[in-house]
């Protein structure tokens, strides 16, 4: 199942790295065109020039030929901490959590933390994601001593060192029982506090002793509060009713991530055009705030006219983002529905949707050649192409695995 | 960070031991060899041992008789358009072709696939269960780096709505052990899959307890971080050894005793008085029974160096380790646990979320599995993937096709059902699909080894347990009421 890049193609005139055809693809779209056979996409300067059929390749272009494999937009690797972080127990190695003591009310709220300046894409962790197709991820801050995390964006994933992808930038609120300790034990509290928070942005001159945010934070927060993007993580219905009515009350423009019971408050959301961003696996009343977890979460959600995406919300799996949504579908999502929820949703509710996430005419040409059906837990990526240009498909666990292998068949053989 | 904030918690369990049977006189109707459960009369409470087992299967219907499946049978066979008999609670017959006895309920499985039930080696539902509660946190008996006296049987809360969330994913049984806080954390218990409101009603009859060991990291930074041993991995050996010294000695106490007990009992001096026994000491009892190989010993155990440094230690103590649990490096040692009869239990991708699970690769189980006498095991250590260890085998299965191994799927389906009812010590009695054995049994609508696939009836002793079709006879916890 190698891919076949055609270099029978000698002297590359006007060809530039990031050009190629994919030729008799079974394209996946992720957008109005569907899934289409047997197309052809071509790519120019790392965007997609076309899609349709019988396309030429200029001479000196590299041709991979898909041999009716399925083709689909790069995906998403969730909200994760992907080159913020390299092994979760070893703090030295962790970027994604500002920890200056709780408890939070004593201390001033940092949402003028932004992680991206900590992004590191030489991180062992970006490799083991790309192979696996997962082309770009959502930097989320982490936090346990504060309501809010601070700022996050979505990085491309190819290694360059300019990845934050503009248009992006969102704020991670972290809300009900997971912020207890930060909100003095009751979830009342939070609004309580945010609504100081939001005073002090409003009327700076009351920020006196006591004051929440430092001035950088009131500037921070303050774009914010005029229509910027804020993911608040909360898991139970009535938080999430509440909490998305408070946001748009107060000028932000809310995602809910987490949301294990949106899909009992699914027609709010629906009306108020919120985005759900959920793990579809979570079926476990794994806390009393997610006492309704349940298995077609997504699919009541998408019914109700909901615009969902996946995250495992784990840094090292995000890869697994593909089997989330392939068991979305296992339980009524419709397959389309669920590679979208991985490609375009994601990409539109960050704002990106123009640039990225589908396979169209203008798009960045992140791609990925499957071996088979892409929401397939047997299926791997063949080949993998961030902005037109192929990604080497190895990573420090591929020379793991052939060091290994090559040991052991040659120890075997002996026997 | 949601799913490491949940394993920071696995990192924190623990538990068990129990009493070393063979040296305790008074213990031997501990062994638990129950009758089958399809013939046993409920004992009176004083006969019954302790904990033991009070399983029950149910009332046996009319033999089944599935037809037309696709069948793995666990032992590494597949047979199409093939045909499979339960009655009495056992696997009657398996073949291309089974006549139908009078009276047997026919179930045609026309397009769908059968396996035998899935068996879980690592679980820790009911001790660590959903809703994660402090009052809930009952996995790791994290007050001493050794607590092999305790059991995890006793921490088990068998409302977890996990445990029919894990039958929904074809699980029959799992052994529910303590946490990897403690260098030996207690001992582990096998349960079958039912709905009961005591553990001792899921006890899987005849099934030995396990023996919680854990390398590395864990016990040294739980201990460490108080400034008690160990808080290196030096530490944590001594700290296996020293306890095996005692056990040893412990068991020369005893051995004593009993020579002296039989001297007395010969009554070779009319008026001797008789001898005193030593003191119980529960700790040193479970240890006496791994090095008896009254229970098995399950080792957590990531990197390479340190699973040859506790076969070493095993070799020193004279017992076996069953299997090697979340064995990240497993691969590297393959060929040596292939030798040694040494399972791995494994994930199929997980890596990185801690420095000795930083070399994980997703052909793991597949290079375990790959030389001659293998034991592969794909276990879960997780309420989600307990749901989904089909899933989990396939990608397994799928990375160590693409390595250029030869893994068809009769032959994947061994590592989530016959190695860890091998490693489990029950795989004389279930875990594969041939006449005599409990009629332990998946109908799956397609392909297990898809991400589409879902169970459409679990049987668990010829009993059906699951229908997806009748979601009215599904069992519920009390909490989900």
């Amino acid at each position: 199942m190698a891919v076949a890049i055609c270099a029978a193609c000698g002297v590359a005139v006007s060809v530039s790295a990031q050009d190629l055809l994919i030729r008799g693809a079974h394209v996946h779209t992720a957008a109005a065109a569907g899934t289409l056979e047997n197309a052809d996409v071509l790519v120019r300067a790392g965007r997609i020039a076309e899609v349709g059929t019988g396309l030429a390749a200029p001479a000196g272009m590299p041709v991979v030929e898909a041999q009716g494999r399925a083709l689909t937009p790069g995906l998403f690797g969730g909200l994760t901490q992907i080159g913020l972080e390299e092994v979760g127990l070893e703090p030295s190695t962790v970027d994604a959590e500002l920890q200056l003591q709780a408890p939070a009310w004593q201390h001033h709220w940092r949402p003028e933390f932004d992680v991206t300046r900590a992004f590191n894409p030489r991180s062992s962790l970006v490799p083991v994601a790309r192979i696996e197709g997962v082309t770009w991820t959502m930097l989320a801050p982490t936090a346990e001593y504060s309501l809010i995390a601070g700022q996050g964006a979505a990085v491309a994933l190819d290694g360059r060192f300019d990845a934050v992808q503009d248009g992006s930038q969102t704020l991670f609120v972290n809300w009900g029982s997971a912020a207890l300790a930060a909100s003095g034990g009751s979830r009342a509290a939070q609004y309580m506090l945010f609504d100081q928070a939001i005073r002090e942005v409003r009327e700076p001159a009351t920020a006196g002793e006591g004051a929440l945010l430092l001035p950088e934070g009131r500037t921070a927060l303050k774009a914010y509060l005029a229509g910027g993007r804020v993911v608040f993580r909360a898991h139970r219905a009535a938080d999430i009713r509440s909490v998305i009515a408070y946001a748009k009350r107060h000028g932000m423009t809310p995602v809910i991530a987490g949301g294990d019971e949106a899909w009992l408050v699914a027609k709010e959301l629906a009306t108020a055009e919120v985005p759900v961003i959920l793990d579809s696996l979570d079926n476990l009343p794994a806390d009393f705030d997610r006492l309704g977890a349940r298995l077609d979460n997504a699919t009541l959600l998408q019914q109700a006219g909901v615009r969902i995406a996946f995250s495992h919300d784990d840094s090292h799996q995000s890869r697994k983002n593909r089997q989330l949504a392939g068991n979305a579908a296992a339980h009524g999502l419709s397959r389309d529905a669920a590679l979208a929820a991985i490609t375009a949703n994601p990409a539109d509710i960050f704002g990106l949707g123009g640039k990225r996430g589908r396979i169209e005419r203008g798009q960045v040409a992140d791609l990925v050649l499957w071996s088979g059906d892409p929401l397939e837990v047997t299926t791997v990526a063949d080949q993998v192409w961030i902005a037109g240009r192929p990604v080497e498909m190895r990573s420090r666990q591929t020379e793991l695995r052939d060091r290994y292998l090559e040991l052991l068949r040659s120890s075997q053989a002996e026997h | 960070m949601k799913p490491l904030a949940s394993r920071s918690n696995f990192v924190q369990k623990s538990l068990l031991a129990a009493v070393g049977c063979a040296v305790i006189t008074a213990c031997a109707a501990q062994s638990q060899v129950a009758p089958r459960p399809e013939t046993r009369a409920e004992p009176p409470a004083a006969a019954r041992a302790p904990f033991s087992s009070t399983y029950d299967a149910g009332e046996q219907g009319a033999p089944i008789l599935i037809l037309h499946a696709t069948v793995l049978t666990g032992t590494g066979a597949r047979i199409d358009d093939g045909a499979i008999l339960l009655a009495n609670g056992r696997i009657a017959a398996v073949g291309p072709q089974v006549a139908a006895p009078p009276g047997a309920r026919v179930i045609d499985a026309s397009g769908r696939w059968v396996t035998p039930g899935l068996i879980d080696v690592h679980s820790h539902l009911g001790v660590y269960p959903s809703p994660q509660l402090r009052a809930h946190s009952d996995g790791n008996e994290a007050t001493d780096p050794v607590t092999a006296g305790v059991w995890a049987e006793h921490s088990l809360w068998p409302q977890d709505p996990g445990f029919e969330r894990a039958l929904e994913g074809g699980v029959t049984t799992m052994q529910i052990l303590p946490g990897s806080a403690n260098l030996i954390g207690g001992r582990g218990v096998t349960v079958k899959n039912v709905w009961a409101t005591t553990y001792q009603a899921m006890k899987f009859p005849g099934a030995k307890q396990g023996l919680k060991m854990a390398c590395g990291e864990n016990p040294k930074r739980v201990y460490g971080g108080r400034q008690k041993p160990p808080s290196t991995r030096m530490g944590n050996v001594e700290g296996y050894r020293q306890a095996f010294a005692d056990a040893q000695d412990y068991e020369e106490q005893w051995q004593e005793y009993e020579a002296k007990l039989a001297v007395f009992e010969a009554k070779v001096k009319p008026d001797a008085t008789p001898p005193k026994p030593p003191k119980r000491d529960l700790r040193l009892e479970s240890l006496v029974a791994a090095m008896r190989g009254e229970v098995l010993v399950h080792n957590h155990c990531y990197r390479a160096d340190e699973m040859a440094t506790m076969l070493d230690l095993a070799s020193e103590f004279g017992f076996k380790i069953s299997a090697f649990h979340h064995g990240a490096e497993a691969y590297k040692l393959a060929d040596r646990l292939a030798a040694e009869g040494v399972c791995g239990a494994l994930w199929a991708d997980w890596w990185g979320f801690k420095l000795e699970a930083y070399d994980g690769i997703q052909e793991n189980i597949a290079l375990v599995d790959y030389p001659a006498g293998g034991c592969a095991i794909v276990h879960s250590d997780s309420p989600e993937g307990i749901q989904r260890l089909n899933q989990e085998a396939a990608k397994a299965m799928t990375r160590g096709v693409r390595a250029g191994l030869d893994i068809p799927p009769e032959r994947a389906i061994r590592w989530v059902t016959s190695n860890p009812a091998r490693s489990l010590g029950i795989d004389a009695e279930t875990g594969s699909l041939e006449a005599g054995k409990m009629a332990d049994v998946v109908i799956w609508n397609g392909d297990p080894f898809s991400v589409y696939a879902l169970a459409d009836q679990v049987f668990v002793d010829g009993i059906l347990r699951f229908d997806r079709s009748k979601p009215a006879m599904k069992p519920r916890s009390d909490f989900e009421l």
